[in-house]
């Protein structure tokens, strides 16, 4: 498989997971500067964390007008993988490829800590290595990041098995303890933790590692 | 010609940046208060002067970039400087 990291002027974690599909799960990474078009045919494309643009206006609010999000829709329009991670997440929301609204924590503080999630959906290319209802340890480290979806929306993400990952304990004022979706076709998904960041035990935890490892396995 | 852009959150939506601000007026003793909502206000200067076309402008601003329709609401007044 082939997988691309996108890179704005802001991103902060995308050296992170280009090491981890590159070193960890050996296959073919390329960086794409958000100016650029795809080089190449690319299996998986990969939005990650930072603060594109700074976070003016809104989180992602101005990432999703960059001349790659048009390639990365039709990316996702033709069925392949796309996985935006914190600030990607935020960028796949304003986008409109995942739905619903990323605000303010409740607490309005910044939140960096390891939280414990559930695996809600374990049927897609994402999260196959992963047990329904596996309970497993990732960081968070966002302002934004907290879900919110209106009541028909969160029927909806519940009756579609569009909820990836829940909170074990909301951390953010999440809607429905929600801490990563899926589209409906289940081949976008956004998630707030940092999968990047847990791919070595080193570093606290490897769970996050299965999200990758789901990816090509499945 | 000017136009000045108000965002707010929709109700219902959290605002806890307004919720902090609202304590902590209380907590320096300012009582009266019951609600308040912290929103942005953009200001921009425009080519036109025609009304209509401004409006135009203004409302595919706030409809593409400016608000976001989830989770936001926005008003605009225009502010024709030749007649002020």
């Amino acid at each position: 498989m082939k997988f691309a990291v996108i890179v704005f002027p802001g991103s902060n974690c995308d050296y992170d997971a280009y090491y981890v599909v590159k070193k960890h799960l050996n296959c073919e990474v390329d960086f794409i500067w958000h100016k650029e078009n795809l080089i190449n045919e690319y299996d998986c494309i990969i939005i990650p964390g930072g603060f594109s643009y700074g976070d003016y206006l809104r989180a992602g609010a101005i990432a999703q007008f960059s001349k790659v999000m048009t390639e990365v829709k039709n990316h996702a329009k033709k069925g392949k993988y796309v996985i935006g991670i914190c600030n990607g997440f935020q960028i796949l929301v304003e986008t409109g490829l995942l739905p619903g609204a990323l605000i303010t924590n409740q607490s309005t503080n910044f939140i960096s800590q390891s939280v414990t999630l559930e695996v809600v959906n374990n049927k897609t290319k994402f999260t196959n290595i992963f047990k329904e209802n596996q309970t497993i340890q990732m960081p968070i480290a966002h302002k934004q990041g907290n879900y919110f979806a209106n009541s028909d929306l969160l029927k909806n993400l519940e009756d579609n098995n569009q909820i990836a990952f829940k909170y074990q304990t909301n951390p953010n004022g999440s809607k429905n303890d929600i801490a990563g979706i899926f589209n409906k076709n289940k081949n976008v998904l956004g998630m707030m933790p940092h999968p990047e960041r847990a791919s070595e035990i080193l570093l606290g935890s490897d769970d996050g590692f299965n999200i990758f490892k789901s990816i090509i396995s499945g | 010609m000017k136009a000045k852009i108000y965002i707010n959150y929709k109700e219902g939506i959290l605002d806890p940046e307004g919720q902090t601000v609202s304590k902590a007026l209380k907590s320096i003793g300012i009582n009266g208060i019951n609600d308040l909502v912290i929103g942005k206000c953009i200001e921009l200067v425009l080519d036109t002067q025609n009304e209509q076309e401004a409006k135009k402008i203004i409302e595919e601003s706030c409809s593409q970039l400016l608000s976001n329709p989830n989770t936001e609401v926005y008003t605009y007044e225009i502010i024709n400087e030749n007649q002020s």
